[in-house]
């Protein structure tokens, strides 16, 4: 027997960080953005069975101011777009306002630490998200389109395809295939 | 006080090749070596060599291979569905590397898990060109909040 489910990353990883820092006995506020503020001051004990703690489930401390601020960019562009009202901004003024920094220093910080622009993180971000909901939601690819601000299907598929090298009915295809192929065996 | 929080970060990404032709593997050496990423390159002459060292007790397991489907001993479609039905081995990202451009080939190593297909170029700027896009790529999956059961590309 087969089971499918389907999860959403951004509220497991809130549980997770709520029961770690609950069980640790740790008071804070979670900021989301993968920000925790702590209220008291962490001993370098508890900090280091936090980190041990949450490293079972992948999530780990960041040491380094640049790496933070790198994740910080990172998490306000999944903010950015999710929200309607903010996709219709202009990313430079977007990130620079909520970030507090000039979009020149985060755009040569990003492309330093992680090997490609801001804009180009952004289309694959979207072309992910795209692929997330043609894997796990029964909407046609008129709907994505619509729904990730994409002014055509044929939008759409163009930069699917771009990123990607697949077509988008290749790409559902294959996720058909390896789902009949589980079910097999 | 804040703390940030991320998914992995490992700094190094750790690559292993398996494919029988000396000059293929030679080339690849080259050109991983000029790009920017920092890369620690592991080399295979066959499928059954890479399939015994992914299964040695405590060894430290790339992050990604790239698997020549045509070789002598055991071929990569093999070493792919080995990967693929054991799970310690689940985390790994397998780009598959070949001269075959049949459609019929690319989807069956997609459907049995391959998350990234590549038509070996002809040259070598071609061949740096592709090595780094899918380093990136594979770096944006390996530090970022990407969903890697969607993790599919074709260069």
């Amino acid at each position: 027997m087969t089971l499918f489910v389907k999860y959403d990353f951004n509220f497991i990883c809130k549980a997770v960080l709520k029961e770690q820092l609950d069980a640790h006995g740790i008071s804070y506020v979670l900021n989301g953005m993968g920000e925790v503020e702590i209220k008291d001051k962490l001993s370098t004990g508890q900090k280091e069975a936090l980190a041990l703690a949450l490293r079972k489930y992948g999530i780990e401390i960041i040491a380094d101011q640049k790496t933070a601020l790198v994740q910080r960019i990172k998490n306000a562009i999944d903010e950015m777009l999710k929200d309607d009202q903010a996709r219709l901004q202009k990313i430079s003024s977007y990130l620079a306002d909520k970030m507090n920094y000039s979009y020149t220093y985060l755009s040569s910080l990003f492309s330093e630490a992680t090997y490609t622009s801001i804009e180009n993180f952004i289309i694959l971000r979207k072309v992910d998200h795209a692929k997330e909901l043609m894997a796990n939601t029964n909407l046609t690819l008129t709907e994505i389109a619509y729904k990730l601000d994409y002014s055509s299907v044929a939008h759409l598929s163009g930069q699917f395809k771009k990123t990607t090298g697949l077509t988008p009915t290749a790409f559902q295809n294959i996720l058909e295939k390896r789902k009949e192929k589980s079910l097999r065996l | 006080m804040n703390v940030n929080l991320s998914t992995r970060s490992t700094q190094i990404l750790n690559i292993a090749l398996a494919d029988d032709d000396e000059d293929d593997r030679i080339l690849f050496k080259e050109a991983i070596e000029e790009i920017q990423l920092k890369t620690k390159l592991s080399l295979f002459v066959n499928g059954q060599e890479l399939m015994d060292y992914l299964l040695l007790p405590n060894v430290i397991l790339p992050n990604l291979i790239f698997l020549d489907l045509n070789m002598p001993i055991k071929n990569g479609m093999q070493c792919l569905r080995e990967i693929r039905a054991n799970p310690d081995l689940s985390d790994l990202s397998i780009a598959i590397y070949s001269t075959s451009s049949s459609e019929r080939d690319i989807e069956e190593t997609f459907v049995s898990g391959a998350n990234i297909y590549i038509n070996k170029p002809n040259n070598f700027r071609k061949l740096r060109q592709v090595v780094e896009k899918v380093l990136q790529i594979k770096w944006q999956y390996h530090t970022g909040n990407l969903n890697r059961d969607n993790f599919l590309f074709r260069i």
